[in-house]
């Protein structure tokens, strides 16, 4: 396929992945902040200054805004068309990667993620946000959603289909180191404990941001602690959206374009990935923990942007190298 | 209640519908039947729904404004067009007759110029037209094909004679409205089709891939063919990208191309793929930028070599657009006489030539009842209707006609024939003509009808997209298909 095709389809679909953990976050971050008061309220500060550190673009944000709440932390990540990572960003940037790559994904798949522009562009969209966030945030979700089944019902999972699913998979393990960390950052309020109400109420909010809420109560047997919260987002062989199955599945993505098995690698892209699999396999929490669980997934977060560098230059930009 | 059509006004043009008596044409009275049925809510909600799947679909052109394009759907009819069967026979012998004519012209102006040596057209004009490539003379092109694509435009005048007005043979556009207006009818008017025999135009990607395929270098058994545009943000990058989806193939930018031993080769994941077919939706002048136009960076350097080396194929040929320039126009009638030994099925409209002095004074002393056009423009640029021309347009180009005598053509202004349309409520006259798509490949195919343009501006004759034209659905019915 072409390097360009290539190269589109896997920004696509990490724009597209993008936006859903963008929608995600905000979800559940109003929920969170609703068990305590309401969302603009004395602490929220407090509440959304995690949201904005996990951004890159921290200072567009305090150009725009003069200060913190939680409807500019929502406009911001939402709307703002000068910040490349909002919502409506992400989703214009799928549509444009779509367009040039109309002739290879099907008129379904473009459908969606054009009539999903459509919506993000118009005044209903703002209505809705107005109306309800929550109901707004899940209603977005539940179209991204759309555009992921549509894609695997329609489109040969040949080529261009791997490059889509490297995208997804890279992005949602970034997704989710960053739905982590975002709790290193949350400051527990005076006079509360590590494992107290609040303490594990905001682990409940990191997992249901990742839908894993119920997916780990199975296991959990009703105790939410922060080591086990980490190990099932990070270890979890299963689960879909934890590090570890991620991680796999933008490796199988990688050995199924080059055609190269799994126990060996054909270029730089795939040794990477290869090595974080292994290292996912092996490595137990205690020693994820021992090392400092923000630090852990700084150093992951790197790791992926490596792997998606070498994807880049392996298969896309080969002939700009000159 | 009252039909849609219980107001309506043929007026003192030839209408498409209804006979100069009011009658209704007996190919149109079922649809009048059905849509004198409707009220005005129904055929609002019909168009509200025709709508939304074009926006749905990307079916759009943006219109910048400050930092934000907004995207606007080309406004579309919904009363169809009708064509009846033997109507559509005599323009498909018409347009075939002409296509064939003109791909002789091409080969012959590009190699003994036999056309000019016989006297029939003056070499001064082919050589100083705008798109004559002096460089290509002697070049052998597969099968002598020079015009893969071409949409010629015609009309009908007050008595209804379908007349050629001119002929793109570059890179003509709209076929994918064409086919979009048949799918947005199916879908909004679905028992419609049951009461008439209209005949599919879907087959057009197909027969256009096999007309491309036809033209690969030496013959080859298995060409690979894409389509190379000039990009996402050209109005007809939808048009771009639906032909290749409709044909399988691949769509390239200039980037995705280079030339290595006069061979083209796409960039892939794989490495580098050879290219031997290019459907190419940009002009010659932006295509190689060693060649042509050095700032062109939509092109791919070194692209002119590899087509002389005869190692890849462009559709349309390098050089067509002699054909399309209007003072070339002038002598198509003359072109079929002269290689098929045929008069012309299809008239062209009368023309003056400005270069010629008999002609040129005509035209001088009645600009105001003329329409006037440069010769190498297209897309409704450059160009004076005369009734509808302010002093200064007229003096600017009497000015231009004089100091470029050879630039410019001069025809009388036909009021082109009227179909109704649905606007505002209400059903209203507009001028209309019509675009067929005809392809010269192991032989000629016109698909049935073609893109009936609409001007939508009441009393308007300006039917180009680019001036605010839409387009409405056109039906060829099918032998035996009349109703009653």
């Amino acid at each position: 396929m072409l390097s360009r095709v290539a190269d589109a389809c896997f920004w696509l679909s990490r724009y597209i992945e993008r936006a859903e953990a963008n929608s995600r976050v905000l979800d559940v971050n109003i929920q969170l902040i609703l068990d305590f008061e309401d969302q603009n309220g004395g602490t929220a500060k407090q509440h959304w200054e995690p949201i904005l550190a996990t951004l890159e673009d921290q200072e567009l944000f305090n150009e725009i805004h003069d200060g913190i709440s939680g409807d500019a932390v929502m406009d911001f990540v939402t709307f703002e068309k000068k910040y490349s990572h909002s919502i409506l960003s992400c989703v214009s940037h799928a549509r444009e990667n779509a367009r040039m790559v109309r002739e290879q994904i099907s008129s379904e798949m473009w459908e969606q993620i054009n009539r999903l522009y459509l919506y993000m562009h118009s005044g209903a969209a703002r209505a809705a946000f107005i109306e309800s966030p929550i109901d707004f945030y899940r209603s977005l979700v539940d179209n991204l959603h759309s555009f992921q089944g549509i894609t695997d019902a329609t489109m040969t999972h040949g080529e261009g289909w791997h490059f889509l699913q490297a995208g997804k998979f890279l992005e949602r393990a970034d997704s989710t180191s960053r739905v982590l960390d975002i709790k290193y950052h949350i400051l527990l309020p005076s006079g509360e404990r590590v494992g107290g109400t609040v303490d594990s109420t905001q682990w409940m909010a990191v997992l249901r941001s990742c839908s894993a809420l119920e997916a780990f109560l199975k296991i959990s047997h009703g105790q939410i602690t922060s080591w086990q919260v980490a190990e099932f987002l990070i270890l979890h062989d299963q689960f879909p959206r934890s590090l570890r199955f991620c991680a796999d599945r933008l490796n199988q993505a990688l050995h199924s374009i080059s055609g190269c098995e799994r126990a060996h690698f054909s270029n730089e892209a795939e040794r990477l990935s290869g090595m974080l699999c292994s290292s996912l396999d092996y490595t137990p929490i205690k020693t994820i923990l021992a090392e400092g669980l923000h630090q852990y997934l700084d150093r992951t977060q790197l790791n992926l942007t490596e792997i998606s560098n070498a994807l880049v230059k392996t298969y896309c930009s080969w002939l700009d190298l000159d | 209640m009252q039909g849609i059509f219980t107001k309506y006004e043929p007026g003192p043009f030839f209408d498409e519908m209804f006979s100069s008596g009011g009658e209704v044409r007996p190919h149109y009275r079922q649809l009048l039947e059905r849509f004198n049925e409707m009220v005005p809510s129904e055929f609002d909600r019909k168009r509200a729904l025709a709508e939304r799947s074009y926006l749905n679909q990307g079916i759009t052109f943006t219109i910048y404004s400050g930092d934000e394009g907004t995207e606007r759907i080309m406004p579309f009819d919904l009363i169809p067009r009708i064509i009846p069967t033997d109507e559509w026979a005599l323009i498909e012998r018409g347009l075939t007759q002409r296509l064939t004519a003109l791909n002789h012209f091409l080969h012959d102006i590009y190699h003994d110029q036999r056309i000019i040596q016989e006297g029939v057209i003056p070499g001064e004009i082919v050589r100083s037209a705008k798109h004559f490539r002096p460089e290509l003379v002697g070049f052998d092109l597969p099968n002598n094909i020079y015009i893969h694509v071409c949409g010629s435009d015609m009309i009908r005048g007050a008595d209804g004679t379908y007349m050629v007005l001119e002929d793109n043979g570059r890179c003509p556009s709209g076929v994918s409205y064409l086919l979009e207006n048949r799918q947005a009818m199916k879908r909004v008017f679905p028992r419609l089709f049951n009461r008439h025999a209209v005949r599919p135009v879907d087959r057009y990607p197909q027969e256009l891939l096999a007309a491309l395929r036809h033209s690969a270098p030496h013959g080859k058994p298995d060409p690979t063919v894409v389509v190379l545009t000039p990009g996402v943000y050209n109005s007809a990058y939808f048009e771009h990208s639906f032909l290749a989806r409709a044909m399988g193939i691949e769509i390239v930018v200039g980037p995705d191309l280079v030339v290595e031993d006069s061979r083209v080769y796409m960039k892939t994941t794989k490495g580098l793929k050879q290219v031997d077919v290019i459907y190419r939706r940009i002009d010659d002048d932006f295509l190689d930028p060693t060649v042509f136009r050095k700032d062109s960076l939509l092109g791919v350097p070194g692209i002119v070599e590899a087509y002389r080396a005869g190692n890849v194929s462009l559709a349309n040929a390098l050089g067509t657009g002699v054909a399309d320039d209007k003072v070339t126009y002038y002598y198509v009638p003359a072109m079929i006489k002269f290689y098929l030994g045929e008069e012309p099925i299809l008239p062209n409209v009368e023309t003056f030539l400005t270069s010629v002095d008999s002609d040129r004074k005509y035209v001088l002393e009645h600009l105001p009842k003329l329409v006037v056009k440069a010769a190498n423009e297209s897309g409704g640029y450059g160009m004076m209707i005369g009734p509808h021309a302010s002093k200064d347009e007229i003096a600017k180009f009497r000015a231009a006609i004089i100091a470029d005598p050879r630039g410019y053509v001069a025809q009388p202004v036909i009021s082109l024939s009227r179909s109704p349309c649905y606007v505002d409520g209400a059903v209203e006259g507009r001028h209309i003509d019509l675009r067929p798509y005809i392809l010269s490949g192991e032989k000629t195919v016109i698909i049935p009808g073609g893109l009936t343009r609409v001007a939508m501006r009441r009393g308007s004759l300006v039917v180009n997209s680019s001036q605010g034209g839409g387009s409405k659905d056109t039906w060829v019915l099918d032998e035996g298909g009349l109703p009653c």
